[in-house]
């Protein structure tokens, strides 16, 4: 089970990076041409295509290229000609520190939020947290980022608009920095977490052993907390695994508003500049990302659930 | 079950009358009194917006794009709600907005429920080859997260509106396919499909007579969310700069182009903003108090 699905895994991710590299292929015309616009003398054409090894037929590009990648050699940014590695190296790790900052906020938050959902059910602070999530759903990330800012930044004054870390910038510096962005990814991920956490135990209460637990006399925070909530780990582990995913990807906006040097604004700009193989490179970083947490998710799923470990 | 009975002796017969229209209005009618606050707070505001969007040029003395003033001009008589960084009109601006965003977001979710809705029937009714192949290939779009993917074909193919549309739009069928798929697979099985399939119908009258009308009210309600979710997604790419290109008044590049205020403490480039978070609530209030009214499909009790 759990082998079949990392082969799946595996598949998907080449059938991915199929995608991505053959997207530019069927670009309508030459990309030497595109890049170098109509003036170019068929000399320039030639050389250009040299040094992309446009000259070489497709299927030895794509295996060419795909290898390139697994060693961590993206080529060149055609915008500055600068290694694509250098430009994302930093990036990533600060795109990586907002999504992991964001999911330390969210996680236990949303845990928290939505037992308690569950346990007063129907109350009024279940109807209530209902109706927030609901609509925090429904906002655009930049809605909730520029309400922040108004609210902390401009009228209150307590944190930064701007998150324009460096390298140098000390760890607490960043944290300082990254509060508002953080609080925005939250923001966004905490209603899904939270309205399935419930759900979960919610769909648990109506089983047999519950109902003995409750004829016992038990206290409801008991029964929740001890009873209902290990039976309900799985599908919120999984959950929780799917929003981590989105955070990565949910970033782009967020780095975007704040100005945070992370790899959503790398790929904004370069889709701004038409910078094709930038593009590529954080796309597929982007999908693998995505694809490998979603994958872990699937597979915690089946090695918490005993019915699907051990199929019939 | 009753429904598809009926449904058999009426298309073979030929005999039943359909009900009477009217009915059907006085059981909305009731339905609508009995709808609870949220889901008429829902309405009158999708209501209001398909209002703005209609009668967008009544409603303003200025263009859509037409320069009027200042730029960044406070609220006063005129500009009710000030100019913005080009010293265009907001308010006019934003009633514009109206027909342009959600205009194309909910053109860009009738065509993905066309391509999601017909690939998802076809692979529930042909089933074997058809549905390996399109369910292998929604697959595999689905691994690649939506915005990132739209960005990519986006640098691809330029920024255009028709593009626009036709990108999100088959990007989001994916979703519309699984569901499709799902509730007709249910539907396809039942003994009504299989006396259509003896009596030797087309597909065409399989898909659309058959199985589309036992399979509309969750699809009816998934449209509500994927409109939404095909808004925010033009909203945001239009916030990123990438979406709906000017001078056309968009909500999305509204809020982009105006961020500066913000910062001043001035609250008018929130107002689009708020104006796509508060349709989008009304819809998923509408949607909710759909499910509910038609069945238990997505409510988690």
């Amino acid at each position: 089970m759990v082998a079949q699905r990392l082969g799946l895994g595996l598949l998907v991710l080449l059938a991915v990076s199929l995608i991505i590299f053959l997207g530019v292929e069927l670009l309508p015309g030459d990309l030497a041409q595109a890049i170098l616009g109509q003036a170019a003398t068929p000399e320039t054409l030639a050389a250009f295509r040299k040094e992309l090894r446009l000259d070489l037929p497709m299927h030895i590009r794509y295996l060419e290229w795909l290898f390139n990648i697994l060693q961590g050699d993206f080529g060149r940014s055609l915008a500055n000609g600068r290694e694509i590695s250098e430009l994302i190296g930093v990036r990533l790790g600060n795109t990586l520190f907002l999504a992991l900052f964001s999911a330390v906020i969210a996680v236990p938050l949303s845990l928290t939020l939505g037992i308690l959902a569950a346990m007063y059910r129907n109350s009024w602070y279940d109807r209530a947290v209902n109706i927030v999530t609901l609509s925090s759903i429904s906002f655009p990330e930049f809605f909730i980022a520029y309400i922040l800012i108004f609210v902390f930044s401009i009228n209150l004054g307590w944190l930064p608009s701007l998150s324009n870390v460096s390298p140098e910038t000390p760890f607490w510096q960043r944290i300082f920095l990254l509060l508002l962005p953080a609080l925005t990814l939250t923001l966004v991920v905490v209603a899904h977490m939270m309205r399935m956490t419930r759900a979960a135990i919610i769909n648990l209460l109506a089983s047999p052993y519950i109902e003995m637990a409750n004829l016992k006399g038990m206290s409801r925070a008991r029964v929740i907390l001890h009873h209902a909530l290990p039976n309900a780990w799985a599908p919120i582990v999984n959950v929780v695994v799917i929003n981590l995913a989105y955070l990565i990807v949910g970033v782009v906006i967020v780095e975007v508003v704040f100005v945070y040097p992370g790899l959503g604004q790398l790929i904004v700009d370069s889709v701004q500049k038409r910078d094709i193989p930038v593009v590529q490179a954080c796309s597929i970083i982007f999908a693998a990302t995505y694809i490998v947490l979603n994958l872990t998710a699937d597979i915690l799923s089946i090695v918490t659930n005993p019915r699907l470990l051990h199929p019939r | 079950m009753n429904e598809p009975v009926t449904k058999v002796l009426g298309d073979s017969a030929d005999a039943m009358p359909p009900p009477p229209r009217a009915g059907k209005w006085d059981i909305a009618k009731r339905e609508l009194r009995k709808a609870p606050w949220s889901a008429k707070f829902g309405l009158l505001v999708i209501a209001l917006y398909v209002l703005a969007a209609l009668f967008a040029p009544f409603l303003t003395p200025f263009g859509e794009s037409e320069i009027v003033g200042e730029s960044f001009m406070p609220w006063d008589a005129t500009f009710i709600l000030g100019t913005d960084n080009l010293g265009r009109d907001m308010l006019t601006r934003l009633l514009y907005g109206a027909r342009n965003t959600v205009g194309i977001a909910f053109i860009t979710t009738c065509v993905a429920f066309l391509i999601g809705g017909t690939g998802g029937m076809l692979a529930a009714i042909l089933g074997g080859w058809t549905d390996q192949v399109l369910s292998r290939v929604v697959d595999v779009l689905m691994a690649i997260p939506q915005l990132i993917f739209a960005l990519l074909l986006l640098t691809i193919f330029g920024t255009s509106i028709p593009v626009l549309i036709v990108i999100i739009a088959v990007l989001d069928s994916t979703r519309v396919f699984r569901l499709t798929r799902a509730v007709s697979q249910n539907v396809v099985v039942t003994d009504f499909v299989e006396s259509a399939r003896l009596r030797g119908e087309s597909l065409g009258w399989i898909s659309f007579r058959e199985v589309l009308p036992n399979i509309l009210p969750p699809l009816v309600a998934e449209f509500g969310l994927r409109f939404c979710f095909v808004f925010l997604l033009i909203a945001g790419l239009s916030f990123l700069g990438l979406g709906l290109q000017p001078p056309t008044a968009d909500w999305g590049s509204m809020v982009r182009d105006n961020a500066t205020l913000i910062t001043y403490g001035d609250i008018t480039p929130l107002l689009p903003a708020g104006a796509i978070a508060l349709l989008t609530v009304g819809v998923n209030f509408v949607v909710d108090w759909f499910l509910h009214k038609t069945s238990g499909l997505r409510d988690g009790k």
